[in-house]
C-alpha cells in the first residue's frame, strides 16, 4: 500500500502493555500507600483509647498533674457549649445565604459572596481564631466560650453556606414553577417546598459543619483559652476536647497522654460518625431528587 | 490488500439487557460496507463492536465472534489493543486532541507505535491528509492546535489520524452527520477513493449516501424495547435500493418510518 | 346590598390587605438574605481589616527586617519571622512532593476504576481521612509515626542520602524527637484528601470522546492517558496543588505536636523548626499587652491569610481554566 521507508524503530506492543500494566499497578500502589495512615490512625486510637473510657472519663474533670484518675469531663461540657452556640450562630446565617444564592441571587453580588465563601473556606483557622481575638478577647478583656463559638461561626458559616447551596440547586425548578403558577409567593414557595424538599441535605450540611467544629483546634486556643473546671456560663473561658487532648498530649504525664487517647477516642466516633452519616444521606437524597 | 470482517453470531449487552443479537454479516474486503437503519436499532453499537470499543463503556460487553482473516478479535485471548492496531474508527463528532498540533494529531497514533523518524513522519503526515483531503487546506497550518479548526476540517483531521497508521479495516461511525454539505462531499469523495486500500465500514441515517458510496448495504431494525436488535437484511447497494427482499426493508428505503 | 365580593378590576385598585401582606414576606425573605450575604463579605473584610490594623504597627515599625531578620526576642522587642517563613515553606513544600503524586494517583484511580461496588468505598475512605480532626493526626503523629520515622527512617536517610555530596546537609541526623521531615509527611498525609477530590474534578471534566479517540488509534491505558487525559487537565492539576499547599500553609496543630518547635534555621530536614502558624498558636496567649509581640504575630496572621487567599483565588482560575480547555 505505502511507498515509505518502514519505520526505523518500531516500538514492540508488548513493552507498550507491560508500561500500562505497570502504571496500572502503580495506581493502585497509591491507593494502597493512602489507606495505610487511614487504618493505621483509627486502629491505634481505637486501641490505646478505648481502655480510657469509663464512666468516670465522662464524668470527671481534670486530674492534677501526675496524679492518677480524673477524666474529661469539662471539655465534653465545654465542646457542647461552644460547639452548640456556634451551630447556633451560622446555622441560620448559612443556610439564609445560602438561600440568597440559590434563589435570588443573580449578578455580581452573587459572584462576590460566592468567591467570598470559598476564599473563608481556605482561610486557615488560626487566623479565624486570630481574627476573633483581636476582636472579642481584647473587648471582653477575657477568653470566653462565646468568643470561641464565634471563631467557629467563621469556619462554620461557608461550610453550611456551600453545602446547602448545592443541595437547594438539587431540587428540580419545575417544583418551583409548578408553586409559583398556582400563585404562591415566592417567599412561601422557598421555605415550604424548596427547604422541606431539600431537607435532609440541609441535615447534612449541618453535620458536616458541626463534624469541622468539634475537630477544631486552633481558634479556640486563641479565644476560649481552656479551663481546668466544668464551666456553663459562656462568658468565661471553657474547655474543649480539642484543645484537652493538644496540651495533654504535649505533657510529659502519662495519666494525662491516656487522657488524651481516650479524648481522641471520642473525638475520631463523633467525627466519623457524622461524616458517614452525612455521606449516607447525601447519596439518599440524590437519589431521590435526581 | 486489505482484510475483511466476518461476524459471527455477536450479541451486544448493556448489562442483562441484550441490545444486539446474533448478527451474522459479512464485510468483504476492498469494499464499502453501509449499515443504515432507523435510530436505535443497534447500528453504532454494532460498530463499536467490530473494534472492541463498545465494551470500553460502563457494563457493556459483546459475545459471539468477529473473524479477522483467521483471527477471532473476541478470543478469550485477544487484547482490544491489538484489534485497534488494525481496526480504525472514526466517530461522529470530531474530537482532534485539542492540546497537540495538527501535525501531532495526525501523527498520534504512529508516534504511540514508535515512529519516532522525523522525516517519516512527515511523509507520513503528507500521505495520509491527501487521503483526507485535508492537505492543501493545513498543509501551512501543520503548527497551529488541532482544536482550532472548522468542523470539516477537524473531521478530515481526525480521518487522517486514523488513516495515518495504515488499518486495514476504518469503521466511521457518521462522520459526516455533524458537517456542512460541502464537507460531507469531501468526506465522500475520500471514502470512495480509499475503498480500494482499506476495507470501510460506516454507519450512517442518511440513506442517500449509503446509495451513493457503498458497495453492499445493511439494514438493521429494533422492532421494539423488549427485542434486542438484529440485522434484517444485507445485499449489493444497488439490490438493496432496487429490489429489497424484506418487507420491512422496504418499508424503511421508501420512507415509510424512520 | 349586593353581597358578591369585591374583586379588584384594575392593578390600580386599592390592593387588598391579603396581597400586600405576601409582597412583605417576599421583601423580608430576599432582604434578609441579601442582608447575611452582605454581611458574609463584610466578615471576611472585618477579618482582612482588623489583622491589617493589629499588624500595622509591627509591620511600620520593622519593615522588611521583620521578614529578613532571624531574631525572635519578645522581651526586648525584637521580631524577625524569618525561622518561621524558613520552617513554613520547607515543611509545605515537603508535604506537596510526597502528596502530589499520591494523590494524582488516588484520582486516576478512582476515575479509571469502572466497579461502583470498589469505587465508592474508596471514595468514602479518601473523606474519612480528609474528616480526622488535626489534633488527632497530631497525636499519632506524635506518638506512632514520630517515634517510628526518628528510628527507622531517619537513620536510613542519614546513612544513604545522607551520604552523598550535596545532600548531606539535608539530613544531618538531630537527637531531637521533632523535625521538619516528621512535620512535612503528617502534613503530606493531612492534605492528599484536598488534592485528591480537586484532581478528581478537574478529571472528569475530560472530555470521554478524547480518550476513545486515543483508543480507537490502539493506545494502551496508560498510553490514553497521557495523550488524552493528562495534558486536558493539567492546569487543574496545579490548581488543586495550590489549593493543597494552602492548606498546609494554614495547618497549625499537628504540624506544631511534630516540629520540635525549636528556634533557629538548620539545613537539616531531621533537624526541629518552627512554622508560622505554630508560633501564633504558642505565643499568643502569653503574649504581653505591651510591646509589639501581639502585633508581630498578627502580622504574621496577615501574612498566611494574604498567601492563602492568593492561593485560593489562583487555583479556583486554573480549575476554570482546565475545565474550559477544547470544549
Amino acid at each position: 500500500m505505502s511507498e515509505l521507508r518502514p519505520p526505523t524503530r518500531l516500538k514492540s506492543i508488548a513493552l507498550r502493555k507491560a508500561k500500562s500494566a505497570a502504571f496500572t499497578g502503580l495506581l493502585w500502589l497509591t491507593g494502597a500507600i493512602a489507606m495505610v495512615p487511614l487504618v493505621l490512625i483509627i486502629g491505634y486510637v481505637l486501641i490505646k483509647g478505648t481502655p480510657v473510657m469509663s464512666g468516670a472519663f465522662f464524668t470527671q474533670t481534670a486530674p492534677p498533674p501526675g496524679m492518677p484518675g480524673g477524666g474529661m469531663a469539662q471539655a465534653f461540657m465545654g465542646t457542647g457549649l461552644i460547639v452548640g452556640i456556634g451551630t447556633a450562630f451560622s446555622v441560620p446565617l448559612g443556610v439564609l445565604t445560602a438561600i440568597y444564592l440559590s434563589e435570588y441571587g443573580r449578578g455580581r453580588l452573587a459572584t462576590v459572596v460566592r468567591f467570598v465563601a470559598e476564599i473563608l473556606l481556605s482561610t486557615p483557622s488560626i487566623v479565624a481564631g486570630a481574627f476573633i481575638w483581636a476582636v472579642v478577647v481584647t473587648t471582653m478583656h477575657s477568653f470566653s466560650a462565646i468568643a470561641g463559638s464565634i471563631a467557629l461561626t467563621v469556619l462554620m458559616w461557608p461550610i453550611i453556606t456551600r453545602a446547602t447551596e448545592e443541595t437547594l440547586r438539587l431540587v428540580p425548578n419545575d417544583l418551583r414553577e409548578a408553586a409559583l403558577a398556582l400563585g404562591v409567593p415566592r417567599w412561601k414557595m422557598v421555605l415550604r417546598i424548596v427547604i422541606p424538599t431539600a431537607g435532609s441535605g440541609i441535615l447534612t450540611a449541618v453535620m458536616l459543619a458541626v463534624a469541622r467544629g468539634f475537630g477544631e483546634t486552633a481558634p479556640i486556643l486563641l479565644t476560649s483559652l481552656g479551663n481546668d473546671f466544668i464551666n456553663t456560663n459562656p462568658l468565661q473561658p471553657t474547655d474543649a476536647v480539642p484543645l484537652r487532648i493538644y496540651t495533654y498530649a504535649q505533657s510529659a504525664f502519662t495519666q494525662w497522654q491516656s487522657l488524651a487517647w481516650g479524648g481522641a477516642v471520642s473525638l475520631l466516633a463523633a467525627v466519623l460518625v457524622l461524616s458517614i452519616g452525612a455521606r449516607i444521606l447525601s447519596d439518599r437524597q440524590q437519589r431521590r431528587l435526581g | 490488500m486489505s482484510d475483511g470482517l466476518d461476524i459471527v453470531g455477536l450479541s451486544a449487552w448493556y448489562g442483562t439487557d441484550r441490545v444486539l443479537a446474533d448478527v451474522q454479516m459479512e464485510i468483504r474486503p476492498g469494499q464499502v460496507t453501509a449499515i443504515i437503519g432507523p435510530s436505535g436499532c443497534g447500528k453504532s453499537t454494532l460498530l463499536r463492536c467490530l473494534n472492541r470499543m463498545h465494551e470500553e463503556l460502563p457494563n457493556a460487553r459483546a459475545t459471539g465472534s468477529v473473524m479477522f482473516g483467521d483471527w477471532d478479535l473476541y478470543a478469550p485471548d485477544s487484547d482490544p489493543t491489538d484489534v485497534r492496531l488494525h481496526i480504525g474508527m472514526v466517530f461522529q463528532r470530531p474530537n482532534p486532541f485539542p492540546t497537540m498540533t495538527v501535525f501531532e494529531n495526525v501523527v498520534a497514533g504512529l508516534k504511540l507505535r514508535g515512529h519516532y523518524d522525523r522525516v517519516n513522519l512527515k511523509e507520513r503526515a503528507e500521505q495520509a491528509m491527501r487521503q483526507a483531503g485535508v492537505w492543501d487546506e493545513l498543509k501551512d497550518r501543520l503548527n497551529k492546535p488541532g482544536g482550532r479548526l472548522s468542523g470539516g476540517q477537524q473531521q478530515r483531521l481526525c480521518i487522517a489520524r486514523a488513516l495515518a497508521v495504515e488499518p486495514q479495516v476504518l469503521l466511521m461511525d457518521e462522520p459526516a452527520s455533524a458537517l456542512d454539505p460541502i464537507s460531507t462531499q469531501l468526506v465522500e469523495d475520500t471514502i470512495v477513493q480509499l475503498k480500494n486500500e482499506v476495507t470501510i465500514v460506516i454507519v450512517t441515517h442518511n440513506m442517500q449516501q449509503a446509495a451513493r458510496i457503498s458497495d453492499r448495504t445493511a439494514f438493521m431494525l429494533r422492532e421494539s424495547a423488549e427485542r434486542p436488535a438484529a440485522l434484517i437484511e444485507i445485499d449489493d447497494t444497488r439490490q438493496m435500493f432496487t429490489k429489497p427482499i424484506d418487507k420491512r426493508t422496504e418499508a424503511y428505503i421508501t420512507g415509510r418510518f424512520g | 346590598m349586593s353581597e358578591a365580593p369585591q374583586l379588584p378590576r384594575t392593578e390600580h385598585d386599592a390592593e387588598t390587605p391579603v396581597r400586600r401582606r405576601l409582597r412583605i414576606g417576599d421583601s423580608i425573605l430576599s432582604g434578609t438574605t441579601v442582608l447575611i450575604s452582605v454581611g458574609l463579605v463584610a466578615l471576611l473584610a472585618g477579618l482582612l481589616w482588623v489583622l491589617e490594623q493589629g499588624a500595622a504597627p509591627a509591620l511600620m515599625k520593622y519593615g522588611l527586617n521583620f521578614f529578613t531578620s532571624r531574631q525572635w526576642d519578645p522581651v526586648n522587642d525584637r521580631f524577625g519571622a524569618l525561622p518561621y517563613i524558613y520552617g513554613t515553606v520547607v515543611t509545605s513544600t515537603l508535604a506537596i512532593l510526597f502528596a502530589l503524586p499520591i494523590s494524582v494517583g488516588l484520582a486516576l484511580l478512582l476515575n479509571e476504576v469502572r466497579s461502583k461496588w470498589l469505587r465508592n468505598p474508596l471514595t468514602v475512605l479518601v473523606d474519612l481521612l480528609a474528616a480526622i480532626p488535626s489534633v488527632v493526626y497530631g497525636l499519632w503523629g506524635l506518638f506512632v509515626l514520630a517515634p517510628f520515622l526518628n528510628k527507622y527512617l531517619a537513620p536510613a536517610l542519614a546513612a544513604t542520602l545522607g551520604r552523598l555530596p550535596v545532600l548531606s546537609a539535608l539530613f544531618v541526623p538531630t537527637p531531637a524527637v521533632g523535625n521538619m521531615l516528621n512535620a512535612g509527611i503528617i502534613l503530606a498525609i493531612m492534605i492528599i484528601p484536598i488534592i485528591t477530590a480537586v484532581t478528581r474534578e478537574v478529571i472528569a471534566t475530560v472530555p470521554h470522546d478524547l480518550r476513545e479517540a486515543a483508543m480507537a488509534l490502539g493506545a494502551t491505558r496508560y498510553e490514553a492517558i497521557r495523550m488524552a487525559v493528562l495534558p486536558h487537565a493539567r492546569s487543574g492539576i496545579v490548581g488543586a496543588t495550590m489549593l493543597g499547599l494552602g492548606r498546609a500553609l494554614g495547618e497549625t496543630i499537628a504540624v506544631s505536636m511534630l516540629i520540635g518547635n525549636g528556634l533557629g534555621i538548620s539545613a537539616s530536614l531531621l533537624a526541629p523548626g518552627y512554622t508560622i502558624p505554630a508560633i501564633i498558636a504558642n505565643e499568643f496567649r502569653e503574649a504581653t499587652s505591651t510591646g509589639m509581640q501581639h502585633s508581630a504575630l498578627l502580622a504574621l496572621a496577615l501574612v498566611l491569610v494574604a498567601i492563602a487567599l492568593f492561593l485560593a483565588a489562583a487555583s479556583r482560575l486554573l480549575v476554570r481554566r482546565s475545565e474550559r480547555t477544547g470544549s
